[in-house]
Formats: C-alpha cells, structure tokens, sequence
C-alpha cells in the first residue's frame, strides 16, 4: 500500500488534485458553478509552476472540449472538468470525443439542467449524456470522486479501450463540502496511471494519420458504431483490474457496485451518489428492528453493471430504484430503467418502484428513505401493490 | 506505415477499420474519387486558351493536369473536379464554360 496523506478538503480540491497527480499534457476548460474550484485550483497549479500543463482558457464548454479533442487527437494526455449547462453545450463534442476514441477524462460536477434556473445538485445533465459512448463513474464522496478520477484515466487510457470517461460528483454535496480524504502521494499516483502512449497522434510526423474523417452513406459509419460497443463491453474488466490494482495501492475497496446488506435484504434501495449514504442509515437502523433492508450503489453507470445488480437483487421482494434525474415520459427515472431492464432476465418477478428524488438540490431527508423503504416493506408483504413513479417529497 | 491497403474495404467487418476512423496514412486523397458530387463540368475552348496557367493555380482539388508547363488537351481530372467553377472564374479570356451535368455535353478535347 501507498503513503498516504488524509486531509480535510471539499470534493472539487481532491478531484483537481487527482487531475495533478495524473499529469494531464493539456487542460481545457470554462468554469462553471459548481465545477468552478476545479478549474480554480487547477489554475493556481500552472500558475504556481506546479504542473507543466498546456491550460487553454476558452470562451465557453463547446470551445473547451473542442480543445480537448484537438489535444487528445494530436496525441496528449487531457482532462477537463465542466458541469449542468456547460455540460449540455458539449454536447456534440462528447459524442465526437467518443466516436474519434479520445481517452479525455472530464469530472462533471453534478448539477440541475435549467429551466427553472438552478445552481443545487441532480444527475440530470451526466444522465442527459448517458448515450454519448462516455465511460461514467459517479461518486458518493470527495474520497470517491479523488479515486474514481484516477481509475477513469487509467481505464481511458488502456489500449482495449481508449474511450474518454466522466468522473460525476454532486453539485456542492460533494463538490463543497469539506470531507476526510485520504489522498496518495504524487509518485504512486504517477507510476499507477503511468505514461500515455497515444495510438494515432497527430503530432506524429513519422507515421503521418488524418483524424476525423467522413463515413457517409454507404461508408462505414455503421461499423465504427459497433466498434464503439465493443469497446464499451472491453472496459468492463479494464474497470474490474484496475479497480482491483488500485484498491492494493490504496486500500480502499472498489466494485461497480457497492451493497449493503444484500446477503438476505428482502427489500432494497439502488442509489447512486451522495444519497447513498442517508439511505444506508436507514438500512441500518431498519436492520437492528429486524427489518431485512439493504441498499445497492452503483458506482460505474456507463458500462452498466446489469450482471450485478441481477446477482445483487436475487431474492429481494421489493426494490425502490432512486432517480435524481427525470426522464419525462418514460416510466421511470433513468437509473430505473436500466436496473428493471437489468432483472427483466431473472427468475423471479421483483417489484420495482421508480423514486424520484432530490431535483435541484431538493433535500434527501432521512424520513423520505424511512418512507421509501416503509413502501418497500408493504409491497413485499402483499399488503400494496408497487405503485406507478413516486417523487419522493415532492409538495 | 506500410501503404494502406483500401482494395477489399467494401468487404471489411467491424474489425479491420482503423481505431476512431483515422486514416493511417498521409497523401491519399487522389484515392478518394468525388467527382461524383459535380453538377456543372468546365469545359475549355483550346483556341482561346493562352496556357496562362492560372486554372491550375487556383483549382482548390488540383483536378487540372499540367504537363511539360502545358494544359493538355484532356485537362481536367473529372475523377476529383468537384464542379466548383473557380477555374471558370479567373479565366481571364474567358475559356472555361461550365456546362450542366447530365445534358449533351461537347465533346471533351
């Protein structure tokens, strides 16, 4: 195991932080609340001399990951950090990032899409890019988001994959709030990710490659799609390998999914983010009145874990899938539909509830997972039926 | 890098296409033909022609032929001129005309 340093510091100083000790080449990126101290600190490190990174300040997101794109093809090392609504001016660069397979690592700091304007924390700008062929990890804490980070680059950068990926933390939850982490020291985060061997670099001039090229119709567009697929399902044991080398080196240890008494929960919560914390609590105390809760966190959304989580949910009676995103019109919350697509495949037909909570900031108070989990317990015992969508303290 | 072997790519599975569809390897345009994307085609009248080779500078395909510091008589690369007229326009008397594609062309000399 490495030395380590535990400090007091918010989400955002450990993931610009982890952006140091990853020693990206080029750093593109407009600041937006509440990424804003990413970018912040990550300036003070250039200034200071910290750091030999090429910084681009840029006019806006699309500029920034434009910028991105263009370093990354030229052959450099890139991160960048954004969130919300400059997370949706990106939008046609995440899916140029991912179809030129450029290993950008980007921490999006999650936060409300507007209207009505709003600065607080949901998942619902990383959900809107759920489809941008982006490796996703999401954080519960500044721990998480510091570790995840360093394993998103580690996984871009790995030859079988080379796909950019997104390290998402809540929006002032986890960006803001000071936390305890436990933070590795410079050489072994350096000899972890190690030195970036681009694949196809611009700035190559002894093996001279055009990037982004056309594949109309009739051209074989259809084909690097499925490539891309393939190179989506090629991460997920890069995720599992070095997420296990990564939990030697710090130990701390990392599944796509983490669960809380599933080994005999009867009824159970899937979660990701900050919240799943408050619903652990309530797990727990439920379990020392004999309650048989449990909660499921999924840490990796993009590959999705559905292997997992069937695995985690057998047996369970009831599951409550918690949404901080909507998804309008469809039957459940994002989250919701890839966990009951996940069990469409199991055995037994467990119940699930959609629940959405927290838009906008809106609080996760302990008593809405008392409610959620009170519903949960009803259902498996036959006493109500699983109800259509719930938004979970709503007025 | 070996020269990239496109002969078969109609052929190709998933597999066998470059990573992120980069093209791996530089000057091979000519291989790519878009004449097809021309609806007028320039057609030069030898006998106004002064050989001033201001077409050639200014075709932004380099789809006209120069030899021996000459226009010869088939000059224009129809396999890559995109129809654009340029060559037409800095003519300066005037002896390129772009003709519609698709209708009774003159005879190409």
């Amino acid at each position: 195991m490495a030395e380590q340093k535990t400090v007091a510091a918010t989400g955002n100083t450990v993931v610009a932080e982890a952006m140091r000790q990853c020693k990206p080449d080029v750093v593109a990126a407009y600041p937006i609340t509440p990424q804003t101290t990413i970018v912040e600190e990550y300036a003070g490190f250039v200034a200071k001399g910290r750091v030999h990174t090429e910084y681009v300040t840029v006019e806006s997101e699309h500029s920034a990951m434009s910028a991105c794109i263009g370093a990354s093809a030229a052959g450099a090392r890139v991160m960048t950090a954004t969130a919300s609504q400059g997370l949706a001016l990106m939008w046609e660069e995440l899916h140029i990032a991912s179809g030129m397979r450029l290993p950008i690592v980007m921490a999006n700091a999650n936060r409300a899409l507007s209207a009505p304007i709003n600065i607080h924390c949901d998942h619902g700008d990383a959900m809107g890019a759920r489809d941008a062929g982006w490796i996703m990890y999401f954080a519960e804490s500044a721990q998480e988001a510091y570790d995840n980070t360093i394993m998103a680059l580690k996984v871009a950068e790995d030859p079988s994959v080379l796909l950019p990926a997104m390290s998402c933390l809540d929006g002032f939850i986890t960006t803001h709030s000071i936390d305890r982490v436990d933070v590795l020291d410079d050489e072994s985060v350096a000899g972890f990710v190690g030195e970036y061997e681009p694949a196809n670099a611009l700035l190559d001039t002894d093996d001279p490659v055009s990037h982004g090229a056309f594949a109309g119709l009739g051209g074989p567009f259809f084909e690097f799609k499925r490539a891309q697929r393939e190179a989506m399902e090629a991460a997920r044991p890069v995720i599992t390998s070095v997420g296990e080398a990564y939990s030697q080196l710090s130990g701390r240890p990392f599944d796509v999914i983490e669960t809380f008494g599933m080994e005999d929960a009867e009824v159970a919560a899937v979660v990701i983010g900050s919240a799943s914390g408050n619903a652990r609590h309530i797990a727990r105390q439920l379990r020392a009145q004999g309650v048989k809760a449990g909660v499921v966190k999924v840490r990796v959304f993009r590959p999705f874990p559905y292997a997992e989580l069937a695995e985690a949910l057998r047996g369970v009676k009831a599951v409550a899938v918690l949404d901080r995103a909507e998804s309008f019109g469809a039957e459940g919350g994002p989250l919701f539909l890839e966990v009951r697509s996940a069990l469409y495949d199991a055995s037994d037909r467990i119940p699930v509830v959609s629940y959405i909570y927290g838009l906008g900031g809106s609080d996760v108070r302990l008593e809405l997972m008392e409610r959620m989990f009170a519903d949960l317990s009803d259902i498996a015992a036959g006493s109500a039926q699983p109800g259509k969508l719930v938004y979970l303290g709503a007025r | 890098m070996a020269k990239w072997d496109i002969e078969t790519i109609g052929e190709w599975d998933w597999r066998q296409f470059p990573l992120g569809a980069v093209i791996p390897e530089s000057g091979n345009s000519r291989d790519y033909v878009t004449g097809g994307w021309r609806s007028e085609r320039p057609v030069r009248d030898k006998e106004t022609c002064t050989q001033c080779l201001l077409c050639w500078i200014s075709c932004p395909d380099s789809a006209i032929y120069v030899e021996d510091e000459q226009l010869p008589d088939e000059s224009f690369n129809l396999a890559h001129c995109k129809g654009c007229g340029i060559c037409a326009n800095v003519c300066p008397v005037e002896a390129i005309t772009m003709v519609p594609e698709g209708c009774d062309l003159p005879e190409v000399k």
